[in-house]
């Protein structure tokens, strides 16, 4: 046996998203159930989110997503050896999403699969796709996270329909610029199976549910642990970080873990303001729009963290592309 | 600790969490109809208890603990077991 030749490190090369086109604000969930802009604005600090159209599907989304981030890193369809999907809202669990997003972008006959972890989908995802890169095993990956969690949520449930929301956000993974450059940090993972209950969909005629609190206990006491493990496993000081890009859980969620976290220079992603909880997509959401607002220079040490349901978790440092 | 201390300690904590009055802290008062504490500060209030008074507040428990007085007498009564 043997392995290719030259192994290079991995890192991202462009940035794709997509946001629904339908903007639904607090004031337009509180004309359909017993709510109100404060109530929603205090608890969770969401002001508007984007909803997918009726026709609208997680593939649809995803393909918009990353065909943008594709177009952005200057490389044709050939040049994708691999394509994944992070989703937990695909309709039905086969066929997955990959195949189909690569077959509708052109990419003829890459490896193909979804990545199911839940909130944390995105991060475990990004592990997978510099790992294809770095093995030799893929020279590009396409990687979206694409969720339409509207499918899911009970519109008349005001704990979660306030919260979720639909959208993708993709990035093309590709080689590093020079041989020593390592452009995604080693993964700080994890699972807590145990605390299955906390958040889940039971069965396909059920609706997204959550304990609430319970969920804000375990995100606000055990992810910065988490977050200052990925950043030694990249020997980044927190305080050398140039923003700190969460999953897009809640407002008080994200405050929460950034204050532990130490790095008081680091821009937090706060994408959730009008984005609402987009699950797997919400990372690479609001890297994208870091990106384009210019917030960020190129070769910018990140912090991504993703958690969700399973318990599942998830963190690297990335460089910006 | 006595009864007085851990009220004025949770007084503290409310203030810093949820910015309430510490004249408005009295045994009698509901954290979520007279304090308008919601559900999230409840657990940001737990979590700093549980630090400052060293006992254990679970979710299931928070639930139960409707005012002031019923916090304090948690509390008490969990230092006391430990």
């Amino acid at each position: 046996m043997k392995t290719p030749a030259s192994v290079p490190g991995a890192r991202i090369l462009a940035l794709g998203e997509h946001r629904p086109a339908t903007v639904v604000t607090n004031h337009d969930l509180a004309a359909r159930m017993d709510t109100s802009d404060e109530w929603i604005r205090s608890r969770v600090g969401i002001a508007s989110r984007r909803f997918a159209g009726p026709n609208e599907s997680v593939v649809d989304m995803a393909v918009a997503a990353g065909g943008k981030a594709l177009a952005a890193s200057g490389l044709s369809a050939a040049d994708v050896d691999l394509v994944l999907v992070a989703t937990c809202t695909m309709p039905s669990p086969m066929p997955t999403a990959a195949p189909q997003v690569a077959s509708r972008l052109g990419i003829r006959a890459p490896g193909a699969y979804d990545v199911n972890a839940a909130c944390a989908g995105f991060c475990y995802g990004l592990s997978a796709a510099a790992s294809a890169v770095t093995t030799g095993a893929a020279r590009n990956v396409l990687l979206v996270g694409a969720e339409k969690l509207t499918d899911w949520v009970d519109p008349t449930d005001r704990s979660t329909a306030i919260i979720f929301a639909d959208g993708a956000g993709a990035v093309v993974v590709g080689p590093a610029a020079t041989p020593e450059e390592v452009g995604i940090g080693p993964v700080a993972w994890g699972s807590a199976g145990d605390r299955m209950d906390t958040i889940h969909i039971k069965d396909r005629r059920s609706f997204l549910w959550q304990e609430g609190q319970a969920v804000f206990r375990w995100a606000t006491t055990a992810l910065a642990p988490v977050a200052l493990e990925a950043c030694e496993r990249a020997g980044i000081a927190p305080g050398e970080l140039a923003a700190f890009v969460p999953h897009q859980a809640n407002l008080r969620i994200i405050q929460a873990i950034a204050r532990t976290l130490g790095a008081p220079d680091a821009l937090v992603a706060t994408d959730i303001v009008d984005a609402g909880n987009t699950s797997s997509a919400s990372i690479p959401l609001a890297l994208a729009r870091m990106a384009q607002r210019g917030d960020l220079p190129s070769g910018a040490p990140v912090l991504l963290l993703g958690f969700g349901a399973g318990l599942t978790y998830a963190g690297q440092v990335v460089l910006t592309p | 600790m006595a009864n007085e201390e851990i009220r004025a300690g949770l007084a503290e904590i409310l203030e810093e969490v949820a910015g309430v009055l510490p004249g408005d802290v009295s045994e009698e008062k509901s954290f979520t109809d007279d304090l308008d504490v919601d559900s999230l500060s409840m657990v940001e209030i737990a979590l700093a208890a549980e630090e400052r008074f060293g006992v254990k507040i679970p979710d299931d428990e928070l639930a139960n603990l409707r005012t002031i007085g019923d916090a304090v007498g948690f509390i008490e009564k969990a230092q006391a077991a430990a």
